[in-house]
């Protein structure tokens, strides 16, 4: 079970859920104080009226017990999840390296003491029996005497459900001393078959073994120095060591990194924190080190830097592939290095590419995605009208001479310059998208014309029917 | 020596150096030496810039290419296109620096430039290249005056050629659409001439 112990004082994380809050966990001196686990607030309230809540965070503590998982595997091999609190392990063949049962679970006390969480363990022959004994009390029950412990703990302990115990209670059978003596198969015919399940799994008829889940890959690395740093070719000296060990461990797992963390742990408790995002998955250590640079650079070392804490928070899968694949590949990769380097610097969202998009309106036509993050596509085939090479915002013309309706002005003025239409294309009619609100198109329906002006630009007129105006939006070659 | 080769080897830039355009038609140079170039594209526009190159009115092969990069800053502006240059990998670098390029940031550029044998073409507002530059290129559209012809897709252009380290000057009309990467020399007399004595 894993308790955090925070303030002073009668504790509880509250979580809220069918439209009340429920006491999540609690630390001793509330549980002292008659409080319980499941309890509602208002209730926790009225027992112990200087109870401190926090809201729960079941995602955080969720990643907290996955942490302690990890760290468990320092006592067995197999180790895996129990319940959403709690953890269980194989210690068959185990103890005896740690002087014993006993001196394995003081050892275990011990060091989540020291960490500042209060656990309760138990150590039993069978799973079921470790279960119910961790979550009343705790403690050891040697060998051969199972029954006698776990005898006087209530049904509930045994991973049954509440409607299975309160009909139990109903019957009078609260303890599983009660249930072993009664016969076996009148309880199961009025219980189902899983109360008798839990009972032998309990009393070891039944096997259970402990299924440990594969652990999802940790892509971090630190390093504590003997002696603090503060010179830039150190850090990079010892980011380098990271590194290297980084890459190997993504490429055992056939992962790339995407983005990376580097934490710099200060003498003075500081971290300073370096972030780099890289244009594709990688797992080159020097390539990866040169993006770092500049970061590391700017990093006030301060008294110095006695730990460095590196890790691939964002990771990709990245196959092994065949290194010195010719000129392409190798341009391929030095590509990938200057967008890493420009986005590093700019953000990835400033480096860009553009890609087709089904839409007639001309701004919406294509769109400018991360090249980062977007595959490169053709362009669709040149079909319709011209398009102009360059598009910008709208930008009014102010009309000289004789406004002549549904043909293009003959003489307009445009960026401070004086033009006469000389040859106009078109009109082409573009509607605007009706499910898109766009105040650009507020003003209706747009009729684009081609003009050839005796100036020499070749301009993107259009006019607009419903409101009478005419404005610029391209240039074409 | 045919007459297309010369044609075709008219406009091409020489190759590792960095190079100018300036007028109204600069663009449309840039986009038609990115036809000309093979390999990734890369268009630094200016910062807050609101102009961008349109997709579906690019010459044929370019989009794909095309990388668009918007640096906020002047200094960042310039520090991508040494980035860019460096890069051996890219084919043509395009840069819109929007203040006068001083004679240390184009020497700078072409040694990037030379480092990453990558073509650069900057475009310039008039009057504002630096000294560093290869070549400088004056581009304009010009109307095709000759009415009688009726063409629809007159697109002519007039580029001159008006500074060139390692050769001649020279000034021509050609005919260009922006749609594919050929293009076709306009045989008007009295410019050619003029420009043959100009650069003679």
């Amino acid at each position: 079970m894993l308790r955090r112990r925070p303030a002073e004082g009668p504790f509880a994380l509250v979580h809220r859920s069918r439209n009340t809050e429920h006491l999540h966990c609690l630390n001793e001196i509330a549980e002292r104080s008659g409080l319980h686990r499941g309890m509602t607030l208002a209730d926790a309230r009225a027992i112990c009226p200087d109870l401190i809540t926090r809201p729960a965070d079941i995602v955080r503590e969720a990643a907290a017990l996955a942490a302690l998982h990890r760290w468990m595997g320092r006592y067995a091999p197999m180790v895996a999840r129990d319940g959403s609190d709690g953890l269980i392990a194989d210690i068959t063949g185990v103890p005896h390296l740690f002087g014993g049962e006993q001196d394995l679970r003081a050892d275990l006390h011990a060091r989540m003491a020291r960490a500042g969480l209060s656990v309760v363990s138990a150590i039993a022959g069978t799973r079921g029996a470790a279960h119910a004994l961790a979550r009343h009390g705790g403690g050891i029950i040697p060998e051969g005497r199972l029954v006698d412990k776990i005898g006087p703990l209530p049904v509930s302990a045994l991973r049954i459900d509440t409607e299975t115990t309160q009909a139990l209670g109903r019957m009078g059978l609260t303890r599983i001393a009660d249930l072993i003596t009664q016969p076996r198969a009148p309880l199961a015919r009025r219980f189902g078959s899983g109360l008798i399940l839990r009972l032998d799994q309990a009393l070891g008829h039944q096997p259970e073994p402990v299924a440990a889940e594969t652990e999802a890959p940790h892509f971090g690395v630190r390093m504590t120095l003997p002696e603090p740093i503060g010179l830039q070719a150190d850090v990079m000296a010892g980011l380098t060591r990271l590194l290297e060990r980084l890459c190997h461990t993504l490429g055992q797992h056939h992962m790339g990194a995407r983005r990376l963390r580097l934490d710099l742990h200060r003498v003075d408790r500081e971290i300073a924190r370096v972030e780099i995002g890289l244009a594709r998955p990688m797992r080159n250590p020097e390539r990866i080190a040169a993006l770092f640079s500049k970061g590391i650079a700017d990093v006030e070392a301060g008294f110095g830097i006695e730990a460095m804490r590196l890790e691939a928070h964002v990771t990709e899968s990245l196959p092994p592939e065949q290194i010195g694949g010719g000129q392409a590949m190798r341009h391929e990769d030095a590509l990938a290095d200057l967008f890493s380097r420009l986005g590093n610097r700019l953000g990835f969202e400033r480096v860009l590419r553009l890609l087709p998009a089904e839409s007639t309106i001309p701004e919406r036509s294509f769109l400018l995605a991360p090249a980062a993050y977007s595959e490169a596509a053709p362009p669709p085939p040149r079909t319709g009208p011209e398009r102009p090479i360059i598009i910008f915002p709208p930008e009014p013309v102010a009309i000289r001479g004789m406004d002549h309706p549904g043909h293009p002005p003959v003489r307009f003025r445009w960026r401070r310059m004086q033009f006469t239409t000389m040859r106009a294309t078109g009109p082409e009619r573009i509607a605007p998208e009706w499910w898109l609100i766009d105040p650009d198109w507020q003003s209706g329906l747009r009729d684009y014309w081609r003009i050839e002006t005796r100036e020499g630009p070749r301009l993107w007129l259009f006019h607009t029917p419903q409101s009478p105006a005419w404005s610029v939006q391209g240039e074409f070659a | 020596m045919r007459p297309e080769f010369v044609q075709e080897q008219l406009f091409r830039l020489r190759s590792a150096r960095v190079h100018e355009v300036e007028g109204r038609g600069r663009r449309a140079f840039a986009l038609f030496q990115a036809a000309h170039h093979a390999g990734p594209l890369i268009w630094i526009l200016p910062p807050r810039a609101r102009h961008l190159p349109m997709l579906r009115g690019l010459p044929e092969g370019v989009g794909q290419r095309l990388h668009v990069i918007r640096p906020i800053t002047e200094i960042d502006l310039l520090w991508t296109v040494e980035e860019a240059l460096r890069s051996p990998a890219v084919g043509l670098v395009i840069a819109e620096p929007s203040s006068q390029l001083s004679l240390t940031a184009g020497r700078r550029l072409q040694l990037a430039a030379e480092t990453g044998q990558t073509t650069g073409v900057m475009l310039i507002r008039e009057g504002q290249g630096s000294n560093a530059a290869e070549t400088r290129w004056h581009c304009d559209p010009i109307a095709s005056t000759d009415i009688a012809s009726a063409d629809h897709d007159s697109t002519l252009h007039h580029w001159s050629l008006n500074k060139n380290k390692k050769g001649t000057t020279g000034s021509w009309i050609l005919h260009w659409n922006g749609a594919t990467a050929a293009f076709n020399l306009v045989s008007e007399a009295g410019q050619r001439h003029h420009a043959a004595e100009a650069s003679g």
